[in-house]
């Protein structure tokens, strides 16, 4: 077995002890933690490097490491890792990315007091997500999985003075978990099917061919094989984590967090895991005979989220907001590649988009970090001046995320239209594909337009109320703000924040010629088939380039001929339908919905079980009490009177008697002398009178 | 009367002397002295049914006595010597306030 196999563990461990180091760092340790956390990364991206080659050179193997973990009746329970082309690819675009993201945030949160505290969550995420990615046991991947949704709750939580942010984390926390309840069932039903959760292990493991043939082709119930409910309940787990419709609520709220975790975490790594999960249970996804298939559904949420949250992006004023809604939608497109075309494809865009989402991402906190905290859209404007290079790499990052033709977004996009287009069961997935497209293309224009032409709509020389909030919960006064005498001019942002935009957008734009139809590297590494160049990819990629260009010219003719004057100006999409924008605007009202249903069920429910506890269970533990209170009371009234007050009595007459027969033992001689002179007198007229021989 | 008695009377009359001084008196030397008194009564009560009794001719009697002289005398001096000890040790000859063992 080869030695980087053997110790892939290296790579999550390695970020975990470097958290582990820096919690126990005091807070002025700034220098050293962040130079561990990066350190960490840096050998984890070498280690990555390694298993990539290694993976490289057998692509068609699953190489696993199994071992037993603890045993439980007569079974040993196993876990393990695994090195297959899905790992590789996955450990090296995290970690790589990861190590830019910790690099930015070196710069970007500089100001902050906690900075020991990021860098600790930040490498313990790290530590996570790559736990969840070599995990060859469902069991370590749900594991790590939760270890990540608790940094992911940690992260966005991070100024939890603000309650906003607490509220944020909390809404993340809990609408995660209620996918991770499925997936926990879907495991156990796996276990019970299969006696193993190991993914591969020389033909014993779940995902390997005579298992799954067992499980597609027993049925449960309603004409459902139990490998498609099995696979179902595992992609709500998916669904809560890649925040897919009607789980997708929590990811726009996460924007609370510090921009550098919306780059790492809502956008590069976690939300991606679920897209990783379902990419690596396909297998078991794919079996299974029966009315309904799993992928088939996989397909559908895909499609709807993609479409939906990218309407939501029109709408909003939020430059992270629309970068999240945006996500939301991409993860759609994955989730729709992966159900439509297999692996390959929604893992293509997977990893195209984890560099141009955190490209944009990056590109956000450097806008939000230069117009100093300022988040809203219509408040910023002309900052192409202030800050060329974040403007070129922001650029690049959004004709990465539009399709533009030649850039990494447009190669991976494509290749999801492609097959969707070529889905045998329906076309309207290929049709809401292609919208969300033209609307990604328009909101990434009017969000361009926005923030970087026209002129600058600052709010100058005064410190901006969220801004004010900000600056209070890290712990800086105004006046101490480095940038106090700056204050009133955007400012491009330092070289720790500006470098690793460099190095992504050169990725955004170049990353996709490793799968473009003409040379399919990448989908041949991860066990695709490939056609080629055909007539119809020809006409795909031309349609795409059309509603590329359709998007980003209705966004121009909207945004880009007249800019806005004033922040207070209403969006011209508002003159136009007032009434369908502001539908868009409250995120279809989504969460007053759930407000209303869910949740007021929830608190319902919490009232209903509070006057049952109160009234009901209450009542009878108070007369449970009540009645060992009265037992109590005859105990101790028996106690006292009967066995304290007949032990005394009898203590007390042993007691006298020993006094009086010790006054007999006096010390005095002559009493003694007395009591025998008597005993003698008595003696003598008992001889005398009383004593009779007969 | 039968001269056994007349003996017998003052054999009685000296126990009970003895006895009388040996119970009331708290001065360890008079208690002493009673219990000498008592045993002269008893060596009295011997020589007297000796005396009086079937075989005179035979010396036991006197023997009997002039032993229990000699053990009382030695009694008295062991009993003199304790009593000078005790006097040492607590200031007093008062057997009241003697009666602890411990020192």
């Amino acid at each position: 077995m080869p030695w980087i196999v053997k110790n892939l563990w290296l790579i999550p461990v390695l970020p975990m002890l470097a958290a582990g180091l820096s919690a126990l760092a005091p807070q002025r340790a700034r220098k050293f933690s962040a130079s561990l956390a990066i350190g960490s990364m840096l050998i984890s991206f070498l280690l990555a490097l390694c298993a990539f080659t290694q993976a490289l050179a057998h692509p068609e193997a699953h190489q696993v490491f199994n071992f037993n973990w603890f045993q439980f009746g007569d079974q040993w329970l196993q876990l393990g890792w695994l090195l297959d082309p899905l790992t590789a690819v996955m450990l090296v675009m995290v970690t790589f990315v990861g190590t830019l993201i910790f690099i930015y945030s070196t710069g970007y949160m500089s100001h902050d007091q906690n900075f020991t505290r990021f860098f600790t969550f930040l490498s313990l995420f790290a530590g996570a997500m790559l736990g969840v990615i070599i995990a060859n046991s469902l069991l370590l991947l749900f594991i790590c999985w939760e270890l990540v949704g608790l940094t992911s709750y940690l992260l966005i939580g991070f100024w939890y003075h603000k309650p906003s942010a607490a509220a944020a984390a909390k809404k993340a926390f809990i609408t995660t978990r209620i996918g991770d309840v499925a997936l926990l069932l879907g495991m156990v039903w796996l276990y019970s099917q299969t006696n193993t959760l190991l993914f591969y292990d020389d033909g014993r493991g779940c995902m390997e061919a005579s298992q799954l043939g067992l499980m597609g082709s027993r049925a449960a119930h309603f004409g459902i094989a139990i490998s498609t409910a099995i696979s179902l309940l595992i992609f709500a787990g998916a669904v809560g984590k890649s925040g897919q419709v009607p789980l997708h609520v929590w990811l726009p709220d996460a924007m609370e967090g510090p921009t550098p975790v919306s780059a790492l975490i809502h956008a590069a790594t976690m939300v991606a895991a679920g897209v990783f999960l379902v990419a690596r249970v396909y297998p078991l996804m794919d079996t299974g005979v029966g009315q309904i298939h799993a992928l088939h559904i996989v397909t559908w949420v895909g499609a709807i989220t993609a479409i939906f949250a990218a309407s939501i992006a029109v709408a909003q004023n939020d430059i992270k907001r629309i970068l999240a809604y945006s996500t939301v939608s991409q993860l759609g497109y994955m989730m729709m590649g992966i159900g439509v075309g297999g692996v390959a494809v929604g893992m293509f865009h997977l990893i195209t988009h984890a560099f141009f989402k955190a490209l944009l991402f990056m590109g956000a906190g450097s806008v939000i970090h230069g117009c100093h905290e300022e988040q809203d859209i219509c408040r910023m404007g002309g900052l192409r001046k202030y800050m060329p290079v974040t403007f070129a790499t922001y650029a690049a990052g959004m004709l990465a995320l539009c399709g533009f033709p030649l850039t990494a977004g447009f190669w991976s996009k494509d290749e999801i239209l492609h097959s969707a287009h070529g889905w045998q069961i329906s076309h309207v997935p290929f049709y809401l594909g292609a919208a969300g497209a033209l609307l990604t293309a328009f909101y990434m224009t009017r969000q361009v337009f926005y923030v970087f032409f026209g002129n600058c709509r600052l709010h100058l020389g005064k410190t901006t109320a969220s801004e004010q909030r900000t600056l209070e919960h890290a712990g800086v006064s105004a006046k101490e703000h480095p940038h106090a005498e700056l204050h009133g001019e955007p400012h491009e942002s330092p070289l720790a924040m500006t470098a690793p935009l460099m190095i992504l957008a050169v990725f955004a734009i170049g990353l996709g010629f490793v799968g473009t139809p003409a040379w399919p590297w990448f989908q041949k590494f991860l066990g695709a088939k490939t056609e080629g160049f055909t007539h119809e990819t020809w006409v795909l990629m031309g349609i795409s380039t059309v509603i590329v260009f359709l998007g980003m010219g209705i966004g121009w003719w909207l945004y880009g001929r007249k800019p806005l004057e004033k922040s207070e100006q209403p969006d011209p999409l508002q003159v136009m339908r007032g009434d369908i924008f502001s539908v868009l605007q409250n995120k279809y009202y989504i969460d007053e919905v759930y407000e209303k249903t869910v949740i007021a069920f929830n608190a319902w429910f919490a009232r209903a079980c509070d006057w049952l506890d109160f009234w009901v269970w209450n009542g009878l533990v108070q007369l449970v009490s009540y009645v060992i209170i009265g037992l109590s009371w005859v105990n101790n009234f028996f106690d006292v009177f009967v066995v304290n007050g007949g032990f005394d009595g009898s203590c007390k007459g042993v007691n006298a008697g020993g006094a009086l027969l010790s006054r007999l033992q006096n010390g005095r001689v002559q009493n003694y002398l007395r009591i025998i002179g008597i005993a003698l007198a008595a003696l003598a007229l008992l001889l005398i009178w009383g004593w009779h021989p007969s | 009367m039968n001269p056994l008695a007349g003996y017998l009377i003052l054999s009685a009359f000296l126990f009970a002397i003895g006895l009388a001084g040996a119970l009331t008196r708290r001065n360890a030397i008079i208690v002493l002295i009673g219990i000498e008194l008592m045993l002269n009564a008893a060596n009295l009560n011997f020589i007297a049914f000796w005396r009086f009794g079937e075989h005179p001719e035979a010396a036991t009697g006197i023997l009997f006595v002039i032993f229990s002289i000699g053990v009382a005398a030695a009694e008295a001096a062991v009993g003199l010597a304790l009593i000078i000890a005790i006097y040492r040790h607590y200031k007093t000859t008062n057997i009241d306030d003697v009666k602890s063992l411990k020192g």
